[in-house]
């Protein structure tokens, strides 16, 4: 992987952790889908055969040196994307359950809208996505919290299936939430006065192993993430709303 | 009521003598051991002169004297903790940032190493 200097330049990004069940099967379908593009698979110490499974596949491995959280590794990942260049970067996690058919229609969005962030959303076009009945009140909980503070509705809050152009790589490669950050990384946007939007996306169940938020962790993840959305709210950042390209 | 001042007294000693060491030991870095020495230092002050812990307990509204100096304690504690807290938030941001930098420049070497020709 070198420094890219192509305006459509796209790296799909895979945070992994123990994972050696899942992630090679992830690598190759995002392959197929997109031969073209590199895969960065980033390594958040696993205890397992994750980088070697990932390697083998086709990805190249970042490995961190001790275990960050999710939100570590995908900064560390946001990182390297933005200083090599990349104007586009697609988060695809590990487990599988992110489908890397909809990678295509995510990139054209993140082209095409002028948005900094799209959305991967389980909860468009009709689809009944099954969630645990905590998790799915905490979703439910977010969109009535986050309406007034973003200023849109957004179906799918905690999705990770993620895309971001240039503008916010930036911004999260100097800041970006560490513990559950996906809620968080909307606000943080929103300070900075950039746009999103969600698209369709099909989710699947995990190809292997094990969530790590359990019911118990649903209740700290709410309270967590509550407590982050408004510290993050009462940050004061310039509020001049940037101009769409 | 001497017998607790008392004891403040010798817990306020110890913990001077204790922060002292593991300051001399290098087991707490200097700057790290300021707080500790004046919660230390104001508890043995308080504890021995008995004219200013009951001129603090009437600015407290207490007649009790050996609850102003707990009260005192408690806030001097919680201070000192809440400093701490800010310490390691900052380490632990200082930390996460070095190991995100060791990894990347970690695949820039095997990127590196990958591209250079084998010799031998």
């Amino acid at each position: 992987m070198r420094t890219v200097s192509n305006p459509d330049s796209l790296l799909i990004l895979v945070p992994a952790f123990n994972e050696e069940g899942a992630v090679g099967a992830v690598v190759r379908e995002i392959r197929r889908v997109l031969p073209e593009v590199p895969v960065l698979v980033v390594d958040d110490c696993s205890l397992d055969g994750t980088p070697m499974v990932a390697r083998e596949a086709g990805a190249e491995v970042m490995t961190l040196p001790h275990h960050l959280g999710l939100g570590g590794a995908v900064q560390a990942g946001y990182k390297l994307a933005f200083e090599l260049g990349y104007q586009y970067v697609i988060r695809v996690d590990g487990d599988g359950q992110h489908d890397p058919a909809c990678l295509p229609r995510i990139l054209e969005a993140l082209r095409t809208s002028g948005c900094e962030m799209v959305i991967g959303s389980r909860f468009l076009g009709g689809r009944a996505y099954p969630t645990g009945l905590v998790r799915g009140l905490g979703i439910r909980f977010f969109r009535l919290v986050l309406r007034p503070i973003l200023g849109q509705r957004v179906e799918d809050p905690t999705s990770g299936f993620v895309g971001v152009a240039r503008p916010a790589l930036e911004v999260f490669s100097r800041s970006f939430p560490l513990e559950y950050p996906e809620i968080e990384a909307l606000v943080v946007l929103q300070r900075k006065a950039f746009r999103f939007r969600e698209i369709p996306c099909r989710f699947r169940p995990r190809l292997a192993g094990r969530s790590t938020i359990t019911t118990l962790k649903s209740f700290y993840y709410i309270l967590h993430v509550l407590l982050g959305v408004f510290v993050n709210v009462l940050k004061y950042e310039g509020r001049r709303r940037r101009r769409g390209p | 009521m001497t017998g607790l001042l008392n004891f403040f007294t010798g817990l306020s000693l110890a913990l001077l003598i204790l922060v002292l060491i593991s300051v001399r030991r290098a087991h707490i870095r200097v700057e790290y051991s300021v707080a500790w020495l004046g919660a230390a230092l104001a508890l043995l002050v308080l504890s021995r002169y008995h004219w200013l812990l009951e001129r603090l307990a009437a600015v407290l509204g207490t007649a009790d004297a050996p609850l102003a100096l707990m009260l005192v304690t408690g806030c001097l504690f919680l201070l000192v903790l809440f400093r701490v807290s800010m310490v390691v938030s900052e380490l632990k941001d200082a930390n996460i940032a070095l190991a995100q930098r060791v990894a990347i420049l970690e695949f820039h070497l095997r990127t590196l190493d990958e591209k250079a020709p084998t010799s031998g």
